[in-house]
């Protein structure tokens, strides 16, 4: 799915200039929770998220995502709008709340790329 | 690049192209008009004889031109116009006759982009430039703006090729039983605006120096991790320091306090003290060395409460991951 039909499904409003709305979106995942997205995003999906601070632009790189879906029709603060165009990350908000705007991803056909996190591959020392 | 197959797939694009036209919309919005313009154009005044532009244009070889009057623009003379006269072969009228008036013009400091929206509404085939006092500063056609994107699109290219190149055979130009780039960062306590700047400094270098994505990717949420929890925990900040060999990535990340109390328990996944104000930030779920275990291939966390902390991680590169050792090494080898 391109991500200019996400941005439509969800009503979306792009919140920064620099980017490319043509690139193929793999997947997508939700979560609020960083450490969460690190862990289990895989490469190339669009994050759903209601956290706007600056860390949400960091993660996104660290973890390879496409593009960033603020829910629940929050604004960011300016710093997190900067950080995403410096760094070229579409951040796109949605009037939907967390559940709806999955909802209406997963109907529309888009895959999941969360992998599950289980607690047996931690290592301690 | 993800393992897993999405179920619906349906482009047919590769990576590589959906690269490059990310790159070509982002030049159009970078690049202004008049860098990519003609600057200077010939120009005409309404009184001259359409006899005129005839020559001009066979001579000059140009198919429109600015008309102009005491340096303000007052319209535009193009080969159509030039035809149309031809069919009634009226060759002496005046230019005034046959030239659009108040013709659409762009700016010279707009992007590129907002030229190429006026040329798809309004069907010209040339748009003349102005400054902010409205003077004619030049002349754009479409022809104009693919040759400055295609200049602009390779500059880049070699730019980033360079740097690549640089980083990639840093090595091995280097000889010594044992070479190593050292990449240091000052991380200071409490530093929530600019948590993660050094961990994304450190995947991009990796990327430079010619590490798979996957390897990036591995360093990044490691380091990352790591960098929160000094802005996050530590009194007085910390350092992170990678070691880059061709064989292996070591992070060591230390600060001098306050240490950790049990180094047991901080391992343990949920387990947590950060405050409520980290929480909201999306941290302190005691999830972060579990995943930075998750992301290297040898973990060491140190600590001695009231003292500080030290936390050190490797990973190893296979033959295939090998960083700073080269492309055009890799490339010949992939061929074989």
């Amino acid at each position: 799915m391109k991500l200019n039909e996400i941005v439509q499904k969800l009503n979306g409003k792009v919140l920064n200039s620099k980017i490319n709305l043509e690139i193929e979106v793999k997947g997508a995942g939700g979560a609020d929770l960083m450490s969460d997205v690190l862990a289990s995003i895989q490469p190339q999906a669009i994050l759903l998220t209601g956290l706007c601070n600056p860390q949400v632009v960091r993660t996104a790189m660290m973890a390879d995502v496409l593009a960033i879906v603020l829910v629940r029709g929050k604004t960011p603060p300016a710093e997190t709008v900067q950080l995403a165009e410096n760094e070229r990350i579409p951040l796109i908000s949605t009037p939907f709340g967390m559940f709806e705007a999955c909802g209406i991803l997963y109907q529309a056909g888009l895959s999941c790329l969360e992998k599950p996190v289980s607690d047996q591959d931690c290592f301690a020392g | 690049m993800t393992e897993q197959t999405p179920l619906r797939k349906s482009s047919l694009i590769s990576d590589q192209e959906a690269e490059n036209i990310t790159r070509v919309e982002e030049l159009a919005y970078e690049i202004k008009v008049q860098e990519v313009m003609t600057p200077n154009p010939i120009t005409m005044t309404a009184s001259m004889k359409m006899q005129e532009v005839l020559e001009q244009f066979r001579v000059a070889r140009i198919s429109g031109a600015p008309i102009v009057e005491e340096g303000q623009l007052i319209g535009i003379i193009s080969i159509e116009d030039l035809i149309r006269c031809l069919i009634k072969s009226d060759l002496e009228a005046e230019i005034q006759k046959y030239m659009t008036r108040n013709p659409f013009t762009v700016k010279g400091d707009d992007p590129v982009v907002e030229a190429l929206k006026m040329f798809v509404s309004t069907k010209v085939g040339r748009l003349p430039v102005v400054n902010k006092e409205g003077l004619l500063i030049g002349i754009l056609t479409k022809g104009d703006i693919t040759r400055g994107l295609l200049k602009a699109l390779q500059q880049d290219y070699q730019t980033e090729e360079v740097r690549r190149y640089r980083a990639s055979h840093l090595f091995e130009d280097i000889e010594s039983e044992r070479t190593s780039l050292i990449l240091r960062y000052n991380i200071k306590a409490g530093d929530f605006t600019h948590g993660g700047e050094a961990s994304s400094k450190i995947k991009r270098a990796l990327s430079r120096m010619g590490a798979s994505p996957q390897i990036a990717r591995r360093c990044g949420i490691a380091t990352y991790e790591a960098e929160m929890n000094l802005i996050i925990h530590t009194t007085e900040g910390g350092v992170i320091r990678v070691e880059i060999e061709p064989h292996q990535i070591s992070i060591d990340v230390y600060d001098s306090g306050p240490g950790i109390k049990d180094v047991e328990l901080a391992m343990k996944p949920g387990y947590s003290t950060a405050s409520e104000k980290v929480r909201e930030l999306g941290f302190g779920a005691g999830m972060g060395l579990v995943n930075i275990s998750r992301c290297v291939d040898i973990m060491k966390l140190e600590s001695v409460w009231g003292k500080g902390t030290r936390l050190r991680m490797k990973i190893f590169l296979k033959k295939e991951d090998t960083v700073g050792e080269g492309h055009a090494a890799k490339s010949l080898e992939e061929k074989r």
